[in-house]
């Protein structure tokens, strides 16, 4: 930014420097500061704590003393998400922001912090405007973008012959993106949409509705502590329908807190902990001996998120946005998943697959069944102008 | 819509409604004992289900049970002997202040415990599963074994007020603090009790539904905000009206998120009005609040006067 530009003139002129400084400092000699704004407390925190451990990971694999990270905490609360960016923007003058677990809080966060000219990567939330009209040359999303999942299972589902399924989701803008997706592959004709309130922890009238929806399956996206009520109430429901639904739904951090209820469900993810990469084999080993525990798909994003700007930052410096954009665009760092490039609307094209819940030592955990769609590029490229 | 289905959505209505009872007896107990607004009482619901499921692991669900409401009530009576006791003299504006910080003290502590992610606990394996009811309604057995412990909480609570020494100390404090305090009852013993009671209904409610649902940190606050809608709705202060809009909230709320999406599918596409609907359907019990208030404006029950 110009104005760490300018402290540096002003240091070096105190410090009796020669003032004829060359503009541009070689890329690792100037400091960069990353913003994390992330949920660590609440019903979403596990989300937030594996982005932001896989991140730190990466950090300190890394061992760079050039980069400097800040987390902060938004509860899940949108102006706190809004006033927490300003600050990191304003006062500690951060290069880069990321870190949102929830569309509702990206979309209050990104669009004014990416007219302020800071790099916004996103580790997680992916809602359809941003991928679409609001897209931003200093957007970034490493994630995915909301519907890729969800549209993902639509067409997994389609294909297993289920003719009813009854779905679900939260009511914000990723929960609408989540349905939306699921029926941009599966087609309109479902037995029953419902949209529950964002945190809500008892689904009883909700199971009731499927009970009488002569559904034939369930698709549903409650991430974090919703899932896991939802599935708890759910097998003690009496309803033995089988259920579907995203990563996000049956990540191993739900598995653990569902037990054996979630044995056999399908799911879809970009990642998997046994997808065999390189990469990833070397991520899993480290996150488990690090944090001992296995990651989920959060912490591989906020993994791969801190690869992405350490590999740009080997290339360019924030200040130097055109090139910092460039190497952020080329997306050269070796990626848990493999395969991965960004779309036109700075959004990946990446393979979505298929895991199954199965038993394993302590506990149900997910297992990689195959690939639901290869490349997979998200709606809304070309309702972006970039 | 099927009459199974209208019995199975109203069982929810009444577990929802017991359920928000023993958080909102508690709640207007200390209020109308003591004049306390006590904020923390959330989080004291969270401790129970915290208890609940570092104990259930080792000594099984029952065991549980007991360590969440001994746990809220041990830490409800610590609560009252050094924070809100130099408070009772002050405004309610200290004492929301405190109890406020006690949140964040308490919240703090059980992530430290928890390392912020959800707890494992499971319902016990005598209530999984479901019944089916007369009329051929398939039902879960936890969810009616709370409507039953709801209901008999209620019932012990009644008797405790209406018949045993306590209860009558518990009303004549509500009714004139200074005359019981010179009729020689250690007040400051009876403001203890009465908070460890409440708290010890908050653990239980706590231990309860975190196993129907999720055991995490901030599992407090959403229902701590139904609890007060709840007392406010019932009259501040009175167990009855607190039971009788406890019960009126969970089946006006049930109600809202089934019937209004499905009426406003009568006029819009169904996925903004599922939309619509549960928004609509999340302020249903605001309403309900505006619509008593505007009729009753000190709640149906009011305790003093």
């Amino acid at each position: 930014m110009p104005s760490t530009a300018l402290k540096t003139l002003l240091a070096a002129a105190l410090l009796g420097l020669p003032a004829a400084l060359p503009a541009s400092l070689p890329a690792a000699a100037a400091e960069v500061k990353i913003g994390m704004i992330t949920t660590l407390t609440g019903g979403g925190s596990h989300l937030g704590i594996d982005v932001r451990d896989g991140f730190e990971l990466a950090l300190a694999e890394a061992g760079r003393d050039d980069v400097t990270l800040i987390v902060k905490d938004d509860a899940r609360k949108p102006d706190l998400a809004k006033q927490l960016s300003d600050e990191m923007i304003q006062r500690e003058g951060v290069d880069i922001l990321t870190g949102i677990i929830w569309s509702n809080l990206a979309m209050a966060v990104v669009p004014p912090a990416v007219r302020q000219g800071v790099f916004y990567l996103s580790p997680n939330a992916g809602p359809s405007a941003l991928a679409g009209k609001l897209c931003h040359e200093n957007y970034f999303n490493v994630a995915w973008q909301n519907n890729d999942l969800h549209a993902a299972m639509g067409g997994h589902m389609k294909d297993a012959g289920l003719a009813k399924p009854f779905i679900l989701a939260p009511n914000y803008p990723a929960g609408t993106d989540a349905l939306t997706g699921f029926k941009s592959t599966y087609g309109e004709a479902v037995a029953g949409e419902v949209y529950t309130k964002l945190g809500q922890k008892d689904y009883a009238a909700e199971i009731a509705q499927i009970r009488a929806s002569g559904a034939d399956s369930v698709y549903f996206f409650l991430p974090g502590g919703m899932g896991i009520a939802f599935m708890k109430q759910y097998a003690a429901s009496g309803v033995e329908l089988p259920v579907y639904g995203p990563a996000f739904s049956f990540d191993e951090i739900i598995l653990k807190a569902v037990g054996d209820a979630a044995l056999g469900v399908k799911n879809t993810s970009q990642w998997a902990y046994d997808l065999d990469v390189p990469a990833n084999v070397a991520f899993v080993a480290a996150f488990r001996e690090t944090y001992g525990r296995t990651p989920t798909l959060y912490a591989s994003q906020g993994y791969d998120t801190a690869r992405l700007i350490l590999a740009a930052l080997d290339k360019a410096h924030p200040d130097d946005a055109d090139a910092f954009r460039a190497a952020l665009e080329a997306a050269e760092f070796e990626s848990t998943r493999g395969k991965f490039r960004f779309n036109s609307n700075h959004h990946p094209i990446q393979d979505i697959h298929v895991r199954e819940v199965v038993a394993g030592e302590g506990g149900p955990t997910n297992r990689l069944v195959g690939v639901a769609i290869a490349d997979r590029a998200d709606d809304f490229a070309a309702e972006c102008r970039l | 819509m099927s009459a199974a289905f209208l019995i199975e959505q109203g069982l929810n209505g009444l577990q929802f409604g017991v359920m928000l009872f023993l958080m909102a007896a508690g709640l207007t107990l200390i209020f109308g004992v003591m004049g306390v607004i006590n904020l923390a009482h959330g989080a004291l619901y969270m401790v129970g289900a915290f208890a609940c499921a570092l104990v259930a692991p080792e000594a099984g669900f029952w065991a549980g049970l007991g360590a969440g409401i001994v746990a809220a009530a041990g830490l409800g009576a610590l609560i009252e002997l050094s924070v809100i006791r130099p408070l009772y003299a002050r405004d309610h504006l200290d004492q929301v202040l405190a109890t406020f910080a006690l949140i964040l003290i308490v919240s703090e502590g059980a992530r430290m415990v928890s390392g912020g992610r959800p707890l494992w606990l499971d319902m016990p394996a005598a209530l999984a599963g479901s019944v089916t009811l007369p009329g051929g309604v398939p039902y879960p057995v936890y969810r009616l074994a709370l409507i039953g412990a709801g209901l008999g909480v209620g019932l012990l609570l009644w008797l405790l007020i209406r018949q045993t020494r306590l209860g009558i100390r518990i009303r004549a404090g509500q009714a004139d603090r200074e005359m019981i305090d010179a009729l020689g009852v250690d007040i400051a013993r009876l403001y203890t009790v009465v908070f460890a009671l409440g708290a010890g209904l908050a653990g239980l409610a706590g231990a309860m539904v975190g196993a129907l649902q999720s055991v995490e940190v901030g599992m407090g606050e959403p229902v701590l905000i139904l609890a007060f809608v709840i007392i406010v709705i019932g009259g501040i202060g009175s167990i009855r009206g607190a039971f009788v809009a406890a019960l009126l909230v969970g089946l006006t709320d049930t109600a809202g998120r089934i019937f209004l999406p499905a009426l406003l599918a009568l006029a819009w596409p169904p996925a903004e009005a599922t939309a619509i609907g549960s928004a609509l359907a999340s302020m249903s019990i605001y309403v309900l609040m505006a619509a008593v208030l505007a009729v009753r404006p000190r709640g149906l029950f009011p305790a003093h006067g």
